[in-house]
C-alpha cells in the first residue's frame, strides 16, 4: 500500500510542498497566517504568505501546462517562454495604448488586445515550433534564438517606451475584482486547468503526445503526424505564454522589458521535473506539473522570507534542480537500487556467518 | 561545373561549413568597406574587434568542443560573471565589501589568475560528471550552472566595481604594439595599431584547441563520440571519460576566458557577460560546428566570432545603435545557419540513403 502511494508519480509534488510547509512551520509559523485586509482602492483583500504563493504562482502554473505538453511531445523545454512573455505583454499594452504612453481611456477593449497578443505569442511559439518539429533543431537550442530575440523585439514593439495604464479595470486580472477577496489570477489559472483538463479527457491530445514522445517512428507508423504534434504543444505553450503576459502586465499595468518575467523559464522547467515527468519526453502527468508549480513558488516565497535577496534566488534553486534530476536520473536510481540489495545480501551474509 | 559540383560533393560536412563561414565573413567586411566608408579600411578596427571579442573567442573554442563531442554548456556567461566577480574581490577586498580598509594592492595577480582557472576545473567536473556518468542531459546541468553562477556572483557581491590594484591595472593597460599596421590620424601623427594582452591569450587558444582536435587521440576521440556513440563504444573509446574530458576542457576555457573578459573590462558586476553563452554558441555554429556533434572545427570557430561580431559593427556603424537591433541581428544570423545546417543533415541522410 505504502509501496504504491511512494510510487505514485504525484506523490514527489506533493511530498516536497509538504516537507516545504513542515520547514515553514517550524521556522517560522506566521507563515500560515491569512489576513483579511483593505487594498488601496479600498477593497476587501486576504494578504498572507499563502495567498501570495497562489497569487504568483498562477503564471508559473499556466505556463507548467504548456511546457509539460512541450517536453513531452519533444522530449526538450522551451527556454524562450519568459521573454515570450515580454512580446505578448508588449503587444497587449501596444494595443491598449496605441502611440500614446500615457492613455486617459483604452483605445481597444482589454479583450481585443488580449486577443491579438494571444496571436503573437501562437505566432511566435509556431515559429519555434517549425524550427524544431520541421527542420529538427533541439528544442533548447531553437527556443534560445527567441530568448536571445525576444526582449528586444518587446522593446521594439513599443519603440523603448514604457507605457503605464491608469485605466483601473486593467488591473483586475492580476490584482483583484472589487469585491472578491481572493486574487484574480488564481482564478485564471484555474479556469485554464479546467479547460486542459477537459480536453486531455475529450480529445487524443494527450495520447498523442505521449506517443510522440516515446517513439516518434513508431508513432508516425500509426497513422500520428509527429510533426504536426509537436507543433501544436508549441502553439498550445504560446496561447499559455498570453494569459500568463497578460497577468504579469496587469499586475504593474505597465512593464519592464528586461525585468519582466525574468528566469521563469528556469522555474516553468522545474515545475515539470518537480512533477516527476521525464525531461526527455515520453508520459505526463498534467496534475503533478502544476503542483509542482506551486511548490517552486513556495520555494521562492520562502526564500524570501527568510530574507534571501531576489538576485540570488537562482543559486539556491539551481542547487534544488541539480538534486531533482540526479535523483531521478535512471543511472543513479540503479546504482542506489544495487547498493540496497547488496546491502540487504550482505546483511543475509553475516546472519548465514553468525 | 560538373567538375565543380563533383568537388562540391567531395566535400565533407565539415569543410563545406567551414568554407561557408569564411566566405560569409569576408563578403561582409569587403561590403563594410564599400557601403560604409574607409572606417573598416584601418587595421585597428579589425584589431577593435578582436579586443572586445578575445574572451568570446576563448569560451566559443571551449563551446566547439563540447558541442563536438555531443553536449552543449550554456553556463560559460554566468561562469564568466563569476570569475570577474570572484577574482576583483580578492584583489581589491575592500571596494569589493569583504574586508574593510585593506591595501587593494595586496592580492597578487598570479593568485587571481589561479582563483579563475580553480573556478572553471570545478564547474568541469561537477558538470561534467553529471552528463557523463550520471547521464543527465548537458542543457538541464548547464542551465542549472548558468543560474546558479548568476546567483553565486551576486551573494559574493552584489554591486559592480572597478578593481585599483595596481599591478592588475598594469597587466590591463598592457599594449602589445603591431608593426607595421599602424595608421597616420587627422593631425598627421603616426598611431601605433595595437593589440591587447587577452587576444594574444585568445591566438595561443585557438592553436592549442586547433592541434588538440586535429592531432590527438582525445581531440579526434571527441569527434568520434560526437559522430556516433555507439560507433565509438565498439571502437573502443571510453565515451563517458570523453564526455568528461569534454566539459572539463569547456570549463577551464570558460575561466581562462572569464579571466581574459576581466582583463579587458577591469571591473567585476553581475551583469557583466550577459548573453555570452548565446554568443558563444552562436559563434560555434556559424562556424559550422553542428549541434547533433561529430562535425566542427575551431578556425571556423574563430571565424564565427570575427563575422559576428563584424556585423555587430555593422549594425552600428549604420545607425541603428538601439541596443534591440544587436539581439535581433544575432538571433536572425544564427536562425539562418541552424536552417542551412539542418538542411545539408537532411541531404547527406538522403544521399546516405540512396
Amino acid at each position: 500500500m505504502i509501496n504504491k502511494i511512494v510510487k505514485n508519480q504525484i506523490f514527489i509534488p506533493i511530498a516536497a510542498m509538504l516537507f516545504l510547509l513542515l520547514f515553514n512551520l517550524v521556522t517560522d509559523p506566521t507563515f500560515f497566517k491569512i489576513a483579511m485586509g483593505q487594498n488601496s482602492a479600498g477593497n476587501p483583500v486576504l494578504s498572507g504568505p499563502l495567498i501570495t504563493i497562489l497569487n504568483n504562482g498562477s503564471e508559473l502554473a499556466i505556463l507548467a501546462i504548456g511546457m509539460t505538453l512541450v517536453t513531452a511531445a519533444s522530449g526538450g523545454q522551451d527556454i524562450s517562454v519568459g521573454a515570450a512573455i515580454a512580446i505578448a505583454g508588449s503587444t497587449i499594452l501596444r494595443v491598449l495604448c496605441g502611440t500614446n504612453t500615457r492613455p486617459d481611456t483604452l483605445r481597444t477593449p482589454i479583450f481585443v488586445a488580449f486577443i491579438i497578443g494571444c496571436l503573437v505569442a501562437m505566432a511566435f511559439g509556431a515559429f519555434n515550433g517549425v524550427l524544431v518539429s520541421i527542420f529538427k533543431i533541439q528544442p533548447m537550442v531553437a527556443t534560445l534564438i527567441l530568448y536571445t530575440a525576444g526582449r528586444s523585439i518587446a522593446a521594439w514593439i513599443n519603440n523603448n517606451e514604457l507605457p503605464i495604464i491608469s485605466d483601473p479595470r486593467f488591473g483586475y486580472y492580476g490584482g483583484f475584482i472589487p469585491g472578491i477577496p481572493i486574487p484574480t489570477p488564481f482564478f485564471i489559472a484555474a479556469l485554464c486547468v479546467v479547460i486542459i483538463a477537459l480536453v486531455l479527457k475529450f480529445t487524443n491530445l494527450g495520447l498523442y503526445t505521449q506517443a510522440v514522445g516515446i517513439n516518434e517512428s513508431s508513432s508516425r507508423l500509426n497513422g500520428i503526424n509527429p510533426v504536426f504534434i509537436k507543433w501544436l504543444t508549441f502553439v498550445i505553450l504560446g496561447a499559455c505564454v498570453a494569459v500568463a503576459a497578460l497577468i504579469k502586465v496587469s499586475r504593474l499595468s505597465s512593464i519592464n522589458y528586461s525585468v519582466i518575467a525574468k528566469d521563469i523559464e528556469m522555474d516553468a522547467i522545474l515545475a515539470v521535473a518537480l512533477g516527476g515527468n521525464a525531461l526527455g519526453g515520453g508520459k505526463f502527468n498534467m496534475a503533478a506539473s502544476i503542483i509542482g508549480a506551486f511548490v517552486i513558488q513556495t520555494l521562492t516565497t520562502t526564500l524570501f522570507m527568510h530574507n534571501v535577496p531576489s538576485d540570488a534566488l537562482p543559486a539556491y534553486k539551481a542547487i534544488v534542480v541539480i538534486a531533482l534530476v540526479v535523483f531521478s536520473a535512471p543511472v543513479f536510481r540503479d546504482a542506489v537500487s544495487k547498493f540496497m540489495k547488496n546491502l540487504k545480501n550482505g546483511k543475509k551474509k553475516e546472519v548465514a556467518n553468525v | 561545373m560538373s567538375k565543380l559540383s563533383n568537388k562540391f560533393k567531395d566535400m565533407t560536412d565539415t569543410n563545406l561549413l567551414l568554407t561557408i563561414t569564411i566566405v560569409v565573413f569576408f563578403l561582409m567586411y569587403i561590403g563594410a568597406i564599400v557601403f560604409q566608408g574607409k572606417g573598416f579600411l584601418k587595421p585597428q578596427t579589425f584589431f577593435n574587434i578582436l579586443n572586445a571579442n578575445a574572451a568570446l573567442i576563448i569560451l566559443s573554442c571551449g563551446m566547439s568542443t563540447v558541442m563536438i563531442a555531443g553536449g552543449i554548456d550554456i553556463s560559460v556567461g554566468g561562469m564568466t560573471a563569476l570569475v570577474t566577480m570572484c577574482c576583483a574581490v580578492y584583489l581589491d577586498p575592500t571596494r569589493g565589501g569583504a574586508v574593510a580598509n585593506m591595501d587593494p594592492n595586496s592580492g597578487s595577480v598570479a593568485v587571481s589568475m589561479l582563483i579563475a582557472v580553480l573556478i572553471g576545473l570545478a564547474y568541469g567536473l561537477v558538470q561534467g560528471f553529471l552528463v557523463a556518468y550520471l547521464d543527465i542531459q548537458p542543457f538541464i546541468v548547464s542551465l542549472a550552472g548558468m543560474f546558479f553562477a548568476r546567483g553565486m556572483t551576486t551573494i559574493v557581491n552584489t554591486n559592480p566595481f572597478n578593481v585599483a590594484n595596481e599591478k592588475f591595472v598594469a597587466l590591463k593597460e598592457t599594449r602589445i604594439i603591431v608593426p607595421g599596421m599602424g595608421t597616420v590620424n587627422k593631425l598627421g601623427k603616426y598611431v601605433d595599431a595595437y593589440v591587447e594582452i587577452g587576444v594574444v591569450v585568445a591566438l595561443i587558444v585557438v592553436i592549442v584547441m586547433f592541434c588538440l582536435l586535429r592531432w590527438t587521440k582525445l581531440g579526434r576521440s571527441f569527434y568520434a563520440v560526437g559522430g556516433n556513440k555507439q560507433s565509438a563504444l565498439m571502437l573502443g573509446i571510453n565515451v563517458k571519460h570523453t564526455k568528461f574530458m569534454s566539459h572539463i576542457i569547456c570549463s577551464l576555457l570558460a575561466g581562462i576566458g572569464g579571466y581574459v573578459y576581466f582583463l579587458h573590462v577591469g571591473s567585476g558586476a553581475v551583469t557583466h557577460a550577459q548573453g555570452a553563452e548565446m554568443n558563444a554558441i552562436a559563434s560555434s555554429i556559424i562556424g559550422g560546428t553542428m549541434l547533433t556533434g561529430g562535425v566542427g572545427n575551431i578556425i571556423g570557430t574563430f571565424f564565427g566570432v570575427l563575422s559576428l561580431s563584424t556585423i555587430q559593427n555593422i549594425v552600428a556603424s549604420a545607425g541603428l545603435d538601439q541596443a534591440w537591433w544587436t539581439g535581433i541581428t544575432i538571433a536572425a544570423m544564427l536562425c539562418i545557419f541552424l536552417v542551412v545546417q539542418s538542411v545539408v543533415m537532411a541531404r547527406k541522410k538522403s544521399a546516405v540513403k540512396k
